[in-house]
């Protein structure tokens, strides 16, 4: 099962590889990291996708909070969260196909971003079920490359769409 | 309990610029350090040139290695911060085998390492390893300090976190050119760790649900592990198990906190353990772990242990617990105050069933050797060296068939007496053990049992001791082999002993070259006279003892076995 | 270059059979040429040693496990191949640290292989569990922890591959028990599979036009040599171009040996503790050209100033190492040995006359000395001497400090993988595990571990090692009683302040003897080449314990930070003429 960790830690040199080192040492996988400032500019959220089943990631839980910098750890399973990823994708597509993929990427509110003469390159965001949709539906165009920053994500306070 | 004298303003709290290299040392002493262990090199000669006027004890070994594992044993001994200094590269590499073994055993230390010029870090500069990204993994932790204006607090941070929860080693980088400039002192240092929280008494409804189970429990078992000597929590122990009337198991780390000769003491269980705890284990409806993190060579096969058993877990440390064994009622909180608090909550029940099998297994199965063998028997050697110095020596091991034997036959009486790398199990250990114990109790008596192969590993700091006056002893079980990989060979390999023989020199004769007394034993005639002329000698001793070459440690439990499948038991009934 | 991984001997062997991991390892070692191996026996990996026990393998127990790891790493230094070395997990692997470290700084190739405790149980905190991948990593070339026996034979591939081609180095295989008892089929015929992984030979042929170009312009060129040039066979090739474009070569301490240092255009060896005469060619040449080294600070002294007159060339099969300290003008990445084929067919010769002239008088103004009147043991004089009856033919190995100095200072190496030393990492107690390590690859030769006394306390149960294999190996231990190193900087640097580096040593004789070698202590100064003599004929270690003068200082010395001209000690050189 997925589990989104979110992990709040000091903005220090060699906390990324504290947090690294200690999912290789005790085997856990990663399927996705990301790190960012938060509002506060002494602390940045780690958010880390992990794979396992409930006791595995009581103990990635517990060993990150271990961590001398680590300052709060939370696993958003169950809990209502807003969870968002961003993908740039080039496209292999010939003027003519144009409008046919434009339609495609306005279905996913996504934006091109640059229009090159064989290829263009799209933005879309969004959570992974989304972003996955998105690269099957391009995938018989052609795909060139793909960028994506992983899932970040946030405990809802209220309701929304997601 | 650790420890720390509250970091007082002292000589710190001045507001004259002063070098990085004296914040260290105003920071040593503002904690109350007395001695520091360490090796010198170019990246921390200005600290040393200001450690020189400091009144700090400095004891230096002939590796690093050593000095780390000394200044361990002095912290497993006198219940201080145990400081290490090394300089940068082969010095910081030189430290890893020490800080894994303090890891493994949640050793306070606090390492200070040089490291090569701020401008010159990450470019392979003569005597540069990235130090902090090599220990990351065996420290609690670590950090390099790039600002001289964080140096103080960082070192304040440094024993804070090493002596607190669950302690460990921890490590500052400090690069030369740091040690160099100047800072001017402005007042106090505040510790500054908004991630680092210390758990202490424990969860009240979780407690009061243990003592239920215990107030309920037919047959209980009370597991002590190191956590309890850690926590000096050995009285509180020995209080609730004499109120509930338990049966109390000790891990090898937790040897020493319960009174080894009283009845209701069960020695140590696991793969090496006594038959009558691994029995008491297996059959007991409550299990009370206390500072024990159910290591695999406690618990033999995990989905085989204590099934019967409800199991209660008391650990500082949150990811001990339910980490390889699930507990029922988990607490985490400090030992100390957690059996504290349970004594005060349980009732006394007479169990005597529960304790009259216990009785039995102890008499069908006590530890024990052929005690008619005309060979000189490692066990023989234990027994008498326990009877001689009436179980008041501080022991310490290093690695192997010996160091189960110690735990085995030694009967310890008072925490902090058995010092032995548990959980890294590093080899070498026992000869800079006994050092760093001495020097943290210069009135005990400290003895090193030791293998051959063990005391080869860091032999050199036999000098180290002499040039201290240090009247540590060593006994040697030699019988030429690494005896525990030879024992799993016969048992396991059909006798096809590949590469576990080292021929070795004579220690008597080498322990004479490099300043020490130095006695050979080779029958059991000369077991006692030797053992004596050791106890009465003033300055470091090795006795080297020529044992049965192919004596086993019985009982054994086969890696990946249930603890109950012991193999061995026959061996044990034969020599009664 | 380090050996190169072989193909699979013969067809037979490409039929796949069941076979352990135990098994595979062995197999695929012996298929891959390993006829060496140094290790210590622990739990986790007795199935692999059962299976070695029968393997046409020479095996050596060390007493602790980095001194095998220095073995494995002065085989591979003193033979050209790959040095591979065995331990357990946990204690094992965490002694193995410094000897990778060692291996790393230095560019050696190295396979280290480690038991680790079942897969299941990593990360539990095991008996003797440590996560040897996380603390070595940064003292690896690479390493990786094989969890499934299907990817075994192809990781150990790989790892010899990777430790012997491009810029070498230590690579280390983590091994779980489990993975060592579990069955598979195997042909023996593994493909590496590293497409991360490439190596450039050949630099580029216009690179290397423009550095002949340069060569052939330039009125005052010094050749720059370091260790780079030894690891890539390429000796013969550098005296080719050295003769024939005529230039002067200085050498790193990693360099010796690349260069005959007896012919005339050498300038031996550079730095803070390098020549005078190769120091000012450096500051005062107008092109620099760098093979094989990388500007390390003990070579460059203060970047800022350093070979400020120079066009820089640099030749490097690490392209990492190509301006990383020193701005390059002409980086060529490639093979060194190719490379300087190439050179020397575009260069022509040019006389040079001032350019030598000068280095001429600076040589003979400030060449290296000591006071040879003095009544007392001089270290450098137990050197010279040592150089004069082994007629500069032996191999050296060297602790670090004082002795490591004087031993680059003092003997004139004339062959390459003559001098074995911890340059880059500096690591004391190197030198008496790479004296046997040196000896069991050249059983021939004569091995001499010049020593500090500091330096082989760390290391000295390897004593009993060269004992039990009967490995006649030498050590001259100048013994002053200090940690002569931080002994001189406290002297220069801290009003003599000496703080901790005074150790009351052992009487190494008795020692030496106590572990079952020769032992022989030399107090006097006329009983120097006696001592020497009986040290050379001994065919048992020998240990040789020098009473050499306690203050004596290592000179030329250029202090940290400053440039290379700036060196301190030559009046009083010039002052022992």
């Amino acid at each position: 099962m997925k589990h989104i960790i979110s992990a709040l830690v000091e903005n220090k040199p060699g906390v990324l590889a504290h947090v690294a080192g200690m999912f290789a040492a005790r085997g856990f996988n990663i399927d996705s990291l990301v790190v960012g400032r938060t509002e506060d500019p002494d602390l940045s959220r780690m958010t880390i996708v992990v794979i396992g089943d409930d006791r595995i990631v009581e103990q990635v839980r517990k060993q990150l909070a271990r961590i001398v910098p680590v300052v709060k750890v939370q696993d958003f399973v169950g809990k209502p969260v807003v969870m968002r990823d961003l993908m740039l994708v080039s496209i292999a597509v010939l003027p003519e196909k144009r409008p046919e993929v434009f339609t495609l990427i306005e279905m996913f509110r996504g934006h091109v971003v640059d229009i090159g003469q064989k290829t263009i390159m799209v933005e879309v965001s969004g959570p992974e079920t989304k972003i996955e949709a998105f690269i099957d539906v391009c995938r018989p165009y052609g795909i060139k490359s793909v960028a994506r920053t992983g899932t970040i994500a946030m405990p809802r306070q209220g309701t929304g769409e997601d | 309990m650790y420890t720390v004298s509250s970091p007082s303003a002292g000589p710190a709290a001045g507001s004259l610029p002063r070098t990085g290299a004296q914040i260290i040392v105003d920071a040593l002493l503002a904690h109350g350090v007395d001695t520091v262990f360490g090796y010198i090199g170019a990246s921390v000669l200005p600290l040393f040139d200001r450690l020189y006027d400091a009144p700090i004890r400095f004891v230096v070994p002939c590796h690093e290695q050593g000095g780390c594992h000394m200044a361990d044993a002095y912290a497993r001994a006198g219940g201080k911060v145990g400081v290490i200094i090394a300089t940068s590269g082969p010095g910081a590499c030189n430290l890893v085998t020490g800080l894994a073994t303090a890891m493994m055993d949640s050793i306070p230390l606090v390492a200070i390492t040089g490291q090569v010029r701020t401008d010159l870090v990450g470019q392979d500069a003569f005597q540069e390893a990235p130090t902090t990204g090599i220990t990351r993994a065996v420290t609690k932790h670590n950090s390099i300090v790039t600002d001289i204006k964080d140096l103080g607090r960082t070192i304040y941070e440094a024993f804070h976190i090493a002596s607190t929860g669950r302690p460990g080693p921890v490590l500052i980088d400090v690069p030369a050119d740091l040690e160099f400039q100047k800072c001017g002192g402005n007042g106090a240092i505040r510790v500054h760790l908004p991630g680092y929280k210390v758990p202490r008494n424990g969860h009240a409804k979780q407690i009061e649900e243990a003592a239920q189970a215990i107030n309920r429990s037919e047959r209980p078992v009370l597991l002590a592990g190191g956590g309890v000597i850690t926590a000096g929590a050995s009285q509180e122990l020995r209080e609730l198990a004499a109120k509930a009337n338990l049966p109390v198991a000790m891990t090898l780390m937790g040897l020493g906190s319960f009174d080894q000769r009283r009845p209701e003491s069960l020695d140590m269980p696991g793969m090496h353990g006594a038959p009558y705890a691994n029995f008491a284990i297996q059959e007991s409806d409550l299990l009370i772990a206390v500072g024990a993190r159910f290591d695999d060579r406690v618990t033999g096969k995990v989905d085989t242990f204590a099934t019967k058993a409800k199991i209660a877990h008391i650990d500082i440390d949150p990811s001990n617990i339910s980490k390889t064994v699930r507990a029922d009622i988990p607490i985490v909180g400090d030992a100390r105050v957690v059996l504290a608090a349970l004594a005060g909550c349980v009732e006394y029940r007479d169990r005597t069933q529960w304790f009259a099998q216990i009785a039995e297994w102890k008499r069908l199965y006590p530890v024990g050797y052929d005690r008619k063998a005309a060979g000189l028997k490692p066990q023989y050697v234990i027994e008498e060296l326990y009877r001689r110095t009436d179980g008041n020596a501080v022991i310490t091991t290093g690695v192997g068939q010996h160091q189960v034997w110690s735990g085995q036959f030694y009967k310890f009486r008072q925490p902090r007496q058995l010092i032995t790398s548990g959980g890294l199990g590093t080899m070498g250990f026992g000869l800079p053990a006994a050092i760093g114990a001495q020097i943290a109790r210069p009135e005990a008596l400290v003895i090193d049992i030791d293998g051959d192969h063990s005391f080869n590993m860091t032999m050199a700091e036999l000098s180290t001791a002499v040039q201290n006056e240090l009247p540590v002893k060593v006994c040697i079980l030699n019988n030429g082999y690494m005896g525990m990989v030879r024992q799993w060979q016969e048992l396991f390999y059909r006798k096809r002993y590949a590469y576990s023989h080292l021929r070795n020199p004579d220690y008597a004769e080498f322990a004479r070259a490099v300043g020490a007394a130095g006695l050979t034993v080779r029958s059991r005639d000369e077991v006692g006279p030797a053992l004596e002329q050791m106890l009465r000698a003033d300055k470091p001793c090795v006795v080297d003892f020529h044992v049965d070459a192919t004596e086993n440690v019985v009982p054994m439990v086969p890696a990946g076995k249930s603890l109950d499948e012991m193999e061995g038991l026959d061996v044990l009934q034969n020599a009664m | 270059m380090s050996s190169e991984p072989q193909a699979p001997a013969s067809a037979a062997q490409a039929v796949a059979t069941v076979k352990t991991g135990a098994q595979i390892v062995v197999d695929t070692l012996v298929d891959l040429g390993v006829d060496t191996m140094f290790g210590y026996q622990g739990g986790v990996v007795l199935p692999v040693f059962d299976r070695l026990y029968d393997a046409p393998i020479r095996f050596y127990i060390p007493r602790h496990e980095q001194g095998g790891c220095h073995m494995a790493d002065a085989y591979a230094r003193a033979s050209g191949k790959v040095g591979v070395v065995i331990a357990t997990s946990g204690p094992g692997a965490c002694n193995l640290t410094t000897g990778l470290g060692t291996a790393m700084m230095d560019s050696v190739p190295l396979v280290a292989i480690t038991g680790q405790v079942r897969t299941e149980l990593i990360g539990n905190d095991a008996f003797q569990e440590a996560d040897t991948t996380g603390i070595t990593r940064p003292v690896t070339k690479y390493n990786s922890i094989v969890k499934d026996v299907k990817n075994l034979e192809r990781t150990i591939r790989e790892a010899f591959y990777i430790a012997s081609t491009g810029r070498p180095g230590p690579v280390l295989i983590d091994l779980p028990v489990d993975v060592s008892f579990a069955k598979c089929a195997c042909n023996g015929k593994a493909a590496l599979d590293l497409p991360g992984y490439r190596i450039r030979t050949k630099g580029h042929a216009r690179q290397i036009s423009m550095a002949a170009e340069a060569i052939n312009k330039a009125e005052r060129p010094v050749l720059y040599v370091g260790g780079g040039v030894i690891t890539a066979n390429a000796a013969e090739e550098l005296r080719l171009l050295a003769q024939k474009a005529h230039l002067p070569v200085t050498m790193t301490l990693l360099g010796l040996g690349s260069f005959d240092q007896r012919q005339p255009e050498s300038l031996d060896m550079l730095g803070m503790h390098g020549s005078a005469y190769a120091n000012y060619a450096v500051q005062e040449c107008d092109l620099l050209i760098a093979i094989g080294a990388r500007f390390d600070d003990r070579v460059t002294g203060k970047v800022a100033t350093f070979a400020p007159h120079a066009k820089i060339v640099h030749i490097d099969i690490d392209p990492a190492s190509i301006s990383k300290n020193v701005r390059v003008d002409i980086p060529v990445v490639g093979d060194a040995r190719h490379i300087l084929v190439e050179l020397a067919r575009e260069v022509e010769y040019r006389e040079r006359g001032p350019w030598f002239a000068k280095i001429a008088e600076w040589k003979k103004k400030h060449p290296f000395r000591y006071d040879k009147k003095a009544k007392t043991i001089k270290p450098q004089y137990v050197i010279d001497e040592i150089c004069r009856q082994t007629n500069n033919a032996a191999v050296i190995t060297t602790g670090v400090g004082q002795n490591q100095m004087w031993s680059a200072q003092f003997y004139k190496f004339i062959q390459p993988r003559q001098l074995i030393s911890s340059g880059g990492l500096g690591t004391m107690g190197f030198g008496l595990p790479a004296a046997i390590g040196a000896q069991i690859a050249r059983p021939e030769a004569t091995v001499i571990d010049i020593d500090g006394d500091h330096s082989f306390n760390m290391t000295m149960t390897e004593l009993a090692t060269a004992v039990q294999y009967e490995l006649p190996i030498k050590i001259c231990i100048l013994n002053n009683g200090y940690m002569g190193m931080v002994r001189q900087w406290q002297e220069l640097f801290y009003n003599r302040r000496y703080s901790c580096v005074a150790l009351k040593n052992p009487d190494y004789a008795t020692v030496a003897r106590a572990l079952g070698a020769v032992g022989i202590t030399v107090e006097k100064k006329e009983d120097v080449p006696k001592a020497i003599t009986q040290m050379l004929a001994e065919k048992q270690p020998c240990v040789v314990d020098f009473r050499v003068e306690r203050e004596e200082n290592v000179l030329p010395m250029v202090p940290a930070g400053k440039s290379l001209s700036e060196m301190e000690g030559l009046a009083i050189l010039e002052s022992m003429a």
